[in-house]
């Protein structure tokens, strides 16, 4: 990397992130748009800090599409994705032959060979898969009925590449430049006969979509049950890159490869886990691709020629978004989600520097064309979030309600209202008695052998360590009413509810503990329901005793409620006094006094066992001195 | 202005649609309390120093229920049992509740008619009641006739409607004075005379 060391690139690109996306996101421009630029401040054309070589940081970043489509299949289920096949396929399929159609016939009309002209056709039909789910994401849009479109037509998008890479030899019209190897069409299955070529590639799938069903879990379950995190997400970035180079071996899209193992992972139990593993790097690989893009925009060559890079920009989006908004709207969409569908879409996308390259190694292009549209591809992809928030900030208003509200209670139905941490026999005894009163319960539970236990009893039971925060938003933390606490650790439990009390304080918490000091950690901690373990356990051995004394059950019974109910005031009471007094004992010597203070607030109250009304001890009294 | 406690007692209010409409209807009065007795205590571990606590607080204690076997609920009688102490609500220096008035709101599956020595029932309510008028009597308060909503199985929707209104008005006249009390009598009469609906719903 042209003599700079590694650590001060990665120093160079992580600070222009840390300050460029805050400062964008508190802007309300999103991060997308906050990554783009930083690229550009550090790009060769303002400060110079990185040179051309953020073209192979480009590639090397394109991985975290790869990522995301891995992620976003993991939220897909099956299901769901059958029931997106008329989108994907009618709005899909149309959108690439529309687009691809009236482009090239511009091309045809300013004169372009009409090989020249499909070509250009064909690469500014594709739209920004990593740009477009990003937003969306970042603005909870993806699940309204123009996210879903969108989203459909991204998948379509990436299944054309492949014809389309297969096409591109053929409308050849200069000289093949013999350049690098690395597109899919120079695969190690290049050699290979058409017929084999289409069985590898049936194989490969085959094996994902198997493999992902049968294989996987097995396999996570061994790492899970190690119960080293780095080593599961070790597994979990071993799958991405592994079906990624498969996908890629037989000529495929990787990212494509990449969400197929997603949608047959999204059911399994370690789905939340994955997610979790799998964002933080496509995270950052996402953030240095846009960066990378903002980097490639040649100034230059827009400066030397504004008007035309600057009416190539605009008639590719016009053209683009006019497609798109006839296509949603012959699709049924509202205005609102048809307008949201054709403002997200009309950039062009990271498909398309590869398209470039390709046509330029092929010789389909010439430098004349492939140079301003590397820069037109580039700018559209940075005005983008610009078009998001003018559709957001100027249109939107002007509709009365959003796709969204419909689409929401769907979600609140599929919501479980009550999460469950822990699911041993104290949280799957909660959990139990809650399903079998009709209440949904999300399960989180450290224990692979038992997830998959209750896996196989067909409940609905994630595998992953609930103190952490990002799994609990993807268990649905921010929308359910309840959070039990079943967990074995005391300290595990305490981290669990600071981090739940500090991120979602509208949860109310309902938490095991173990013993007095336990009980006075969460009091302190602002969780009044606080449940001791053994405490009911104990109460009712101690009833069974008094009654082999030969106490009545009735009396007996009596004894322990009013015995729970003392108790429980006198932890209570104690807890205040012990916060009170100062922590400058030591815990064993504080459990000493605690017992201390329980033992004498007993001995205080000795009518705890009487029930006055039923006594006729007074009654008598006064009869006799009648 | 006298304070009003409604202390209600229903073992299933989710099944009950005539109580949870009554539950809604109490205006907002000052001094107007409503206790819950089975969410208070669903293991029947009554706090009798609360119960005690709220009666001494209240100057009209009004028993909310539905009618079990011509009876009240098990959680009331249990209440009953355990909060009336000798020595505190009756017996030689039980004078806790001298003065207070107390009266029952009760539902029925069965028709006024079946209510009356003719009837199926044989007794009238406020006969069949009789515990409670002389557990009133010893503990020195005034029982007052109760208001009873009949036939709740048949009851339609504009019935209830207005069995919820009339409970609500009784207990603004309650609250206010303005109901007339004659002892022995009917005396849930609208304020500008005797309705005939009303003295369907009033046992005398």
């Amino acid at each position: 990397m042209s003599g700079q060391s590694f650590l001060f690139q990665a120093f160079i690109y992580l600070t222009a992130a840390v300050i460029a996306v805050p400062i964008a996101k508190r802007l309300g421009l999103g991060s997308v748009l906050g990554y783009l630029l930083a690229g550009v401040a550090i790009g060769p054309h303002v400060l110079g800090l990185i040179g051309i070589e953020g073209r192979d940081v480009m590639h090397f970043a394109e991985f975290g599409v790869v990522m995301m489509l891995f992620v976003v299949g993991l939220e897909l289920e099956p299901s769901l994705l059958w029931r997106l096949r008329r989108p994907i396929l009618g709005m899909g399929g149309l959108q690439v032959l529309l687009t691809t159609g009236a482009v090239s016939a511009i091309g045809l009309a300013l004169r372009l060979p009409w090989q020249s002209a499909l070509a250009v056709g064909m690469v500014l039909t594709m739209s920004s898969t990593a740009i477009v789910l990003q937003t969306l994401n970042e603005k909870a849009l993806l699940k309204t009925a123009g996210g879903q479109s969108s989203f459909a037509v991204l998948l379509f998008q990436d299944i054309a590449v492949i014809p389309m890479l297969a096409v591109f030899p053929m409308l050849a019209t200069g000289r093949a430049i013999p350049g690098q190897a690395g597109v899919p069409a120079e695969s190690v299955l290049a050699t290979l006969p058409g017929w084999a070529q289409t069985l590898a590639v049936l194989g490969a799938v085959t094996f994902v979509v198997v493999g992902g069903r049968y294989l996987i879990r097995p396999v996570f379950r061994a790492i899970a049950k190690a119960r080293a995190r780095e080593a599961f997400t070790a597994a979990a970035l071993l799958l991405v890159i592994g079906v990624a180079l498969l996908m890629t071996s037989v000529g495929l899209s990787p990212a494509l490869g990449a969400f197929l193992a997603g949608v047959m992972l999204a059911t399994s139990e370690y789905r939340h886990e994955l997610v979790s593993d799998i964002e933080p790097f496509k995270g950052l690989l996402l953030g240095l691709f846009f960066i990378a893009v903002g980097a490639a925009i040649d100034f230059r060559l827009v400066a030397g020629h504004p008007a035309l890079v600057g009416g190539l920009v605009l008639a590719v989006i016009a053209v683009k978004a006019a497609v798109l908004f006839g296509l949603a709207r012959g699709f049924g969409l509202d205005a609102d989600q048809s307008l949201l569908f054709a403002l997200g879409l009309p950039q062009v996308g990271e498909f398309a520097f590869v398209l470039l390259s390709f046509a330029g190694q092929e010789g389909v292009l010439g430098a004349s064309i492939t140079s301003p549209l590397v820069a037109v591809v580039a700018i559209s992809m940075a005005v983008t979030p610009l078009l998001f928030l003018l559709n957001e900030r100027l249109l939107q208003p002007r509709f009365g309600t959003r796709g969204q509200e419909a689409r929401d209670a769907d979600a609140i139905e599929e919501q479980a209202p009550v999460l469950v941490a822990g699911y041993g026999a104290f949280g799957s005894t909660v959990g139990r008695l809650l399903r079998a009163n009709g209440v949904l319960v999300t399960v989180l539970d450290l224990d692979a052998d038992r997830v998959d236990l209750l896996r196989d009893m067909g409940q609905k039971v994630h595998y992953g360590d609930a103190s952490r925060l990002d799994l609990l938003h993807a268990a649905g933390a921010g929308q359910a009413r309840l959070l039990i606490l079943g967990l074995d650790s005391p300290e595990k439990t305490l981290e669990l509810v600071q981090t739940a009390r500090k991120h979602f304080p509208n949860l109310t918490i309902l938490a095991r503990a173990f013993d007095w000091n336990d009980s006075f950690d969460l009091l302190d901690a602002g969780v009044p329901n606080v449940y001791r373990d053994t405490l009911d356990t104990a109460l009712r051995t101690g009833t069974d005793a008094l009654r082999l004394l030969g106490f009545r059950a009735h009396q007996a019974h009596r004894a322990a409620q009013k015995f729970l109910k003392h108790d429980e005031e006198s932890m209570r009471h104690l807890s205040g006094h012990r916060r009170d007094r100062g922590q400058y004992i030591s815990a064993a010597r504080q459990r000493i006094e605690d017992l201390e203070q329980m033992l004498l607030a007993d001995l205080q109250e000795p009518g705890m066992d009487r029930d006055k009304g039923w006594d006729p001890e007074s009654l008598v009294e006064e009869y006799k001195n009648r | 202005m006298p304070s009003i406690l409604i202390v209600f007692t229903h073992p299933a209010l989710e099944k009950s649609r005539v109580h949870r409409r009554l539950l809604r209807s109490p205006p907002e009065l000052p001094g107007l309390t409503v206790n819950d007795l089975y969410e208070n205590y669903p293991d029947y571990d009554v706090d009798v120093r609360r119960e005690q606590e709220l009666l001494l607080a209240h100057d009209v204690i009004v028993h909310q229920h539905p009618f079990y076997w011509y009876s009240v609920p098990p959680l009331l009688k249990q209440w009953q049992d355990l909060v009336l102490e000798h020595g505190w609500a009756y017996g030689s220096r039980g004078t806790a509740l001298r003065g207070k008035r107390t009266l029952h709101v009760i539902s029925t599956g069965g028709s006024a008619a079946a209510y009356q020595p003719q009837g199926d029932n044989r007794f009238t309510v406020r006969a069949l009641l009789a515990p409670w008028e002389q557990t009133a009597r010893l503990c020195g308060m005034e029982f007052l006739p109760p208001f009873v909503i009949h036939g709740t199985h048949g009851l339609t929707d504009p019935e209830l409607e207005s069995a919820a209104d009339r409970y609500r008005e009784f207990l603004v006249g309650l609250h206010d004075g303005s109901l007339r009390l004659k002892p022995d009598a009917l005396y849930a009469e609208a304020p500008d005379g005797p309705d005939k609906q009303s003295s369907e719903d009033v046992q005398p």
